[in-house]
């Protein structure tokens, strides 16, 4: 198992001509994941050749689901189109739309994630701004580099990319069921929350690591769900203790505003839910390290 | 961003929100030319984008243009938390009957928008949340279906605004909302929204933060930037796109991805504890793809900063491998030149690491020292910081 996707989801691009897109899908395809098509509707019924893997070109979302069976949308589309990119792709009733582009302008998001709502939330929405997700050796949907760990019992759920990328790291030798970013936008689709409890829910993954920003009460809301829900072992990391009041650090979600969102609020508040939570990330996945080795 | 009040004004003036007239000015004698414009008491107000600017003595009323003069020349130049004020407004005094509070804001925790209100105005929305949250009415509103007449009507409704006010504020808030949608806001705050003695509904104050990602839509937000508040070295890196904030320490910092420079920035503070206190001296995100041509602008942009004693270089090789990393290290070095002097701790990991550290090891340039782990870099980097202090 994992969570989200696995080795029989199949995937569309929308953006796959584009020039992320083009250099992502290659990326994909090389660490195995079964894409089936992209969507461009001013190429349609052309095809595309990735180092001899041809891809159809679709016009749309739902001729490329009718044609491939495709359930899993990965969308690159520049920010000024991803509204309705993302719109099509809930219309089009495909169960998980992950959305890379960063930039998307919060009123677009809040609009395309009402309208997933008012649909009846059938599509799972992840990002924007985030690098999608990877369960290693079955699929890689986003731009995570699929060579750093291989599969394993570790869920991994970040606001950051890189963060992403540096935990994976650390942890290879252990391997991880699903790593997820969610991405840093103010506004995003799958939570924290959505992720702790499919990974709760997923007999593979034995442990999570949690990693966490300043900005909003995203990992608040997390801790109080852990205490509750959790009952796996949770290790978490918050980046951006130094960070200034009223600066954005890079992602447009991660701001303290006033007294609201800092980084040592939200370690308290994960502390008290009974996760252990590292000072940097090396000690983060050390604390993980020690719980993988009493699990054995 | 972050608007000042006047530029907030004039957004609301656009949207039909109405507003008292008023007018900016960056000396005493032109705020004494609008006070004459005037003919009446005036109020002037320090432009500063922080709360609190009345009790720091950034508000002051005058009755003539020569008190205007003084009033402006006694408030351009304070620092009111750590804001100058290079600005006031000149407005006509008005009476109050009554003071309203009133806001649109994006609610994160329920990926949506919200409308707070309250009758009870002029001061800390925060306190009244704290001490009387049944005097603060937050309604959810759609990002689809939006505000009109009938949900601006449930507003008023449910903050009880008085009945004689009931549709100009119903209006307001329609006209707030058409602000809020149409310049791509994150916040638009009226405090106060005031009843003058006329029975008239009037927006006496006003804050509003723009949503930076909208900016291919709104070219004529770029007008709106402040040149002469934004830090040179913050305007200088904006303008070669780079994501950087100057901070007050002296470590210089340049990783990939907004995560793990926050994180970079936090160890350099752990380790600097041990090293006479140094701090992080920036945040800047050279982004996933660290080209030769960015690590050169990012690198040139540190180097200029006097503060900087030593600068830490944070990579972590995922979609960009390292040797292409450590081939960007050198060619900035060869780049800049004479330029730079100060020393450079490089850690790589991820993608293709040994090439990374190979071709570091071979280009042998005397101002850089590779550490093999981030905690281990940091130490190394506030060391060399704390040597040169």
């Amino acid at each position: 198992m994992a969570i989200f996707i696995t080795k029989d989801s199949k995937v569309i691009v929308q953006g796959m001509t584009g020039a992320e897109g083009t250099k992502h899908t290659k990326r994909m395809l090389a660490s195995g994941t079964n894409i089936v098509g992209g969507v461009n509707p001013r190429k349609a019924g052309e095809k595309v050749d990735f180092d001899g893997n041809v891809l159809p070109v679709f016009g749309s979302v739902s001729e490329a689901i009718e044609a491939t069976g495709a359930d899993v949308t990965v969308i690159f589309v520049p920010p000024a189109f991803a509204k309705a990119a993302v719109i099509e792709a809930i219309d089009s009733g495909i169960g998980l739309a992950v959305v890379i582009t960063e930039g998307i302008p919060v009123h677009d998001t809040a609009a395309f994630w009402a309208h997933a709502v008012a649909t009846g939330n059938k599509t799972r929405i992840i990002g924007p701004n985030c690098p999608g997700l990877i369960s290693p050796g079955q699929s890689n949907a986003g731009i995570i580099p699929a060579n750093i760990s291989g599969a394993g019992k570790i869920g991994l759920v970040s606001k950051s990319g890189t963060l992403t990328y540096q935990m994976m790291y650390e942890l290879r030798d252990f391997g991880f069921s699903t790593a997820i970013g969610i991405g840093g936008d103010p506004i995003i689709g799958t939570t924290h929350i959505d992720a702790l409890a499919a990974f709760e829910a997923d007999p593979e993954t034995a442990a999570i690591v949690m990693i966490g920003e300043i900005g909003g009460d995203a990992e608040e809301r997390a801790a109080a769900y852990i205490k509750e829900n959790v009952t796996k072992p949770v290790v978490g990391y918050v980046a951006g203790f130094t960070a200034p009041e009223g600066k954005t650090m890079g992602h447009a979600g991660a701001i303290v505003s006033g007294s609201a969102g800092t980084a040592q609020a939200k370690k308290e508040a994960l502390e008290a839910a009974g996760v252990k939570v590292g000072k940097t990330p090396s000690e983060t996945a050390g604390l993980m390290r020690e719980i993988m080795q009493s699990i054995g | 961003m972050d608007l000042y009040e006047y530029q907030a004004k004039d957004l609301f003036a656009a949207h039909d929100v109405p507003v008292l007239p008023g007018d900016v000015a960056s000396t005493p004698a032109e705020a004494k030319a609008i006070a004459e414009r005037f003919g009446q008491t005036v109020v002037v107000k320090a432009q500063v984008k922080t709360g609190g600017r009345g009790k720091a003595g950034g508000v002051k009323l005058a009755e003539t243009p020569d008190e205007t003069e003084v009033k402006a020349e006694a408030i351009l130049g304070l620092d009111i938390k750590g804001h100058i004020v290079h600005r006031v407004l000149v407005t006509p005094a008005s009476d109050i009957a009554e003071e309203y509070y009133f806001s649109f804001l994006l609610d994160r925790a329920n990926r949506t928008f919200l409308a707070m209100a309250s009758v009870e105005g002029g001061m800390d929305i925060e306190e009244v949340a704290a001490t009387k949250p049944e005097a603060l009415a937050k309604v959810p509103v759609d990002a689809i279906t939006g505000v009109d007449r009938a949900k601006a009507d449930e507003i008023v409704a449910a903050a009880k605004f008085p009945a004689e006010v009931a549709d100009q504020v119903a209006d307001v808030i329609v006209k707030l909302w058409e602000t809020f949608v149409s310049e791509d806001a994150t916040l638009v705050e009226v405090n106060p929204l005031v009843r003058d003695p006329e029975g008239k509904v009037v927006a006496l104050d006003g804050k509003v933060t723009l949503d930076e990602n909208a900016g291919f839509r709104h070219p004529e937000h770029e007008a709106l930037v402040d040149k002469q508040a934004e830090d040179p070295l913050e305007a200088k890196a904006k303008a070669k796109g780079l994501n950087y904030v100057k901070l007050d320490g002296q470590v210089g910092i340049i990783g990939n991805g907004a995560g793990l420079v926050m994180s970079t920035l936090d160890v350099v503070a752990y380790a600097g504890e041990k090293h006479k206190g140094v701090k992080p001296a920036n945040f800047l995100d050279i982004g996933g793809g660290a080209s030769a041509e960015v690590m050169a602008n990012g690198l040139e942009i540190i180097l200029h900063d006097p503060d900087v004693r030593s600068v830490f270089v944070n990579v972590f090789g995922g979609i960009t491998a390292c040797d292409a990393v450590a081939n960007g290290i050198v060619a900035a070095l060869g780049i800049l030149g004479d330029e730079a002097t100060k020393p450079l701790v490089v850690r790589l990991d991820g993608n293709n690491v040994e090439e990374g550290r190979r071709i570091l090891a071979e280009a042998d340039h005397p101002l850089v020292t590779v550490v093999d782990t981030m905690d281990n870099a940091a130490d190394k980097a506030a060391e060399l910081a704390a040597a040169g202090v």
